[in-house]
């Protein structure tokens, strides 16, 4: 099962600045030595501050988009670390281990969920029309 | 993990403990062996650390370092062990100097952790294990046991289940194996020079053959045998992090993380085999599938692309590369085989080469591989051979020829999903002329 630990933006990530704590790098470079050893690492980055996206909101039939920056820093998510584990509980004790994302020193936040699985979606009438597409596709083209 | 089962705490200390333990277990195991040169009996003192920790952890709480309080205490019980030996033999002088130098290893503070030297010394450790679980004084059954029990933590009947064998098979399989290494007086190292290209051509096989064990299961089957899948390419991709300047445990890792990457298409709705080039490619793994090409770029940077599993994952990337079934790039495949068949000839690989071969070149070429496979002894029982050559002669418009192969393939084949296939071809076959 994968589980993504999600970085809660502050001022200085919004801000595109690097944490005063320059002790974080190193933190966050062991922690993440230690998930590759331990073979459950899959993916991690980080993102740039939320002024450099946008966002299309959907309403009443139309989208609209919105350019960055947006205000409610604590909802942004400032990088991810994407993980595969065994159980709820070894996610639970790798992301224990997650070093204090701005510094020990600094407020920060994680927040760990778990993806779904291909399995978690039951077959469906939709995704089954699509397959026969794809077989008729198939048997059509020239060998 | 008996001990688990047994302890009247709550469930969720419980399972904590038990991921810390899943984490944390194999480093244990393999420092302890460095102190005792025995893996069974370093397995024994750290399921004793475990059973410390059941009792002290539910009431003092889990704590801050879980990984080097089992070790420190692991560590405590081996030396003890080795004290008690030491007084029994009355060899005080060699052996307490010995001992001596060993305790100055012990970490004083548990909190303290582990610093970066100790790290590496750890990382040798566990590769020490690998190779020891790994070693060709045990079956080929017991080095996969004794891989999953030591390196992967699984307990005894986890590995039962995936394995569809009753626990009591798998325990027995798992102290003899560590008898037979204490018998065999198996050294605990790392092979050097000559002898370890082919020791780590045993740890690959049996990393590989838990990968297609797990590969292998069916729908319906326990959770268990598709989680092999996992835990092969989790054992691999510590391997990596191990042995860094290995081409081929790059080459390995990428053929399986490519092959897991098509997991989800391999089986249709009603859990039947969905064939490569049938698959729906929407389903295929993206992440998988870059993870795997990131491996095989490592292991041609290593000068490794003539590996055998090397080069069974450029194959597998030659398909994951392609949009579509029809987009595959065929030439490319034949020149891998061509290349495999070389590296490690043998009547499979002609035979795939020679599928190949038909979608590149046209089927009058592969025919000519083909035929000259017929008379291949160890492809006698192989319904995959007339089932090739009843296609390719279909193609040629052979039909009469087509039929007969179509049909010697489904009296061959076990699988009866399979043989429906190949009589509905063999029907067909019959109508057309």
């Amino acid at each position: 099962m994968r589980f993504m630990i999600m970085v809660r933006a502050n001022a200085t990530s919004e801000a595109g600045e690097m944490p005063e704590d320059d002790t974080v790098f190193a933190a966050m470079a062991t922690y993440h030595e230690e998930l590759a050893k331990a073979g459950v690492l899959l993916d991690a980055t980080g993102l740039q501050p939320s002024s450099k996206g946008w966002r299309i909101r959907y309403s009443g039939g139309k989208s609209t988009v919105i350019d960055g920056p947006f205000a409610e820093t604590k909802e942004l998510i400032a990088g991810y670390t994407l993980i595969q584990v065994r159980s709820r509980e070894e996610a639970m004790e790798w992301a224990r281990r997650f070093p204090a994302p701005f510094g020990a020193s600094a407020d920060g936040e994680i927040e760990v969920r778990q993806l779904y699985e291909m399995d978690d979606f039951p077959p469906s009438e939709s995704i089954e029309r699509f397959r026969e597409l794809e077989v008729e596709k198939q048997r059509g083209a020239p060998r | 993990m008996r001990a688990l089962k047994s302890a009247a705490i709550p469930g969720e200390t419980h399972r904590a403990i038990e991921a810390v333990w899943r984490i944390e277990s194999a480093k244990v195991i393999a420092h302890v062996a460095r102190i005792v040169r025995d893996v069974g009996l370093a397995e024994e003192l750290a399921q004793d650390a475990l059973v410390a920790a059941l009792e002290h952890w539910p009431k003092a709480g889990v704590p801050d370092n879980p990984g080097a309080w089992l070790m420190a205490t692991a560590k405590n019980r081996a030396l003890d062990r080795l004290r008690q030996e030491a007084l029994h033999a009355r060899k005080h002088e060699e052996l307490g100097r010995e001992l001596d130098a060993l305790e100055s290893h012990v970490v004083p503070d548990f909190v303290d952790g582990l610093d970066a030297a100790r790290a590496d010394d750890i990382g040798d450790d566990l590769l020490r294990l690998v190779f020891t679980a790994c070693h060709p004084v045990l079956s080929t059954e017991a080095r996969v046991a004794l891989t999953l029990r030591l390196i992967g933590g699984l307990a005894t009947d986890e590995i039962a289940r995936a394995f569809l064998v009753p626990e009591a098979t798998i325990a027995q399989r798992i102290v003899r194996a560590k008898r037979t290494l204490r018998q065999a007086h198996v050294p605990f190292e790392v092979p050097q020079a000559d002898a370890r290209a082919e020791r780590l051509a045993s740890v690959l096989e049996v990393i590989y053959l838990i990968f297609n064990e797990g590969y292998s299961a069916t729908a319906g089957d326990d959770w268990m045998r598709p989680a092999l899948c996992d835990e092969a390419l989790r054992l691999g991709r510590v391997l990596e992090g191990l042995m860094p300047n290995e081409s081929e445990v790059h080459g390995l890792v990428a053929l399986m993380e490519i092959q897991a990457s098509r997991t989800h298409a391999r089986i249709d709705g009603a859990g039947r085999p969905v064939l490569l080039l049938e698959q729906d490619r929407s389903r295929w793994d993206p992440l998988l599938i870059r993870r795997g090409l990131a491996a095989l770029a490592r292991s041609a940077a290593l000068g490794g692309a003539r590996g055998r599993y090397a080069l069974q994952a450029a194959l597998a990337a030659c398909h994951a590369r392609a949009r579509s079934a029809e987009d595959t790039d065929w030439a490319q495949i034949v020149a891998l085989y061509d290349v495999l068949a070389q590296v490690s000839p043998s009547p499979v690989v002609e035979l795939n080469r020679a599928v190949a071969v038909g979608m590149a070149f046209g089927p009058a070429a592969a025919l000519e591989i083909v035929d000259a496979l017929c008379a291949e002894p160890s492809l006698a029982n192989y319904h995959w051979l007339p089932s090739v050559r009843g296609d390719l002669l279909a193609k040629l418009g052979r039909t009469d020829e087509a039929r007969v192969e179509f049909e010697r393939a489904a009296a061959m084949t076990r699988n009866t999903r399979e043989r429906e296939l190949l009589l509905a071809r063999a029907a067909e076959m019959g109508q057309r002329a």
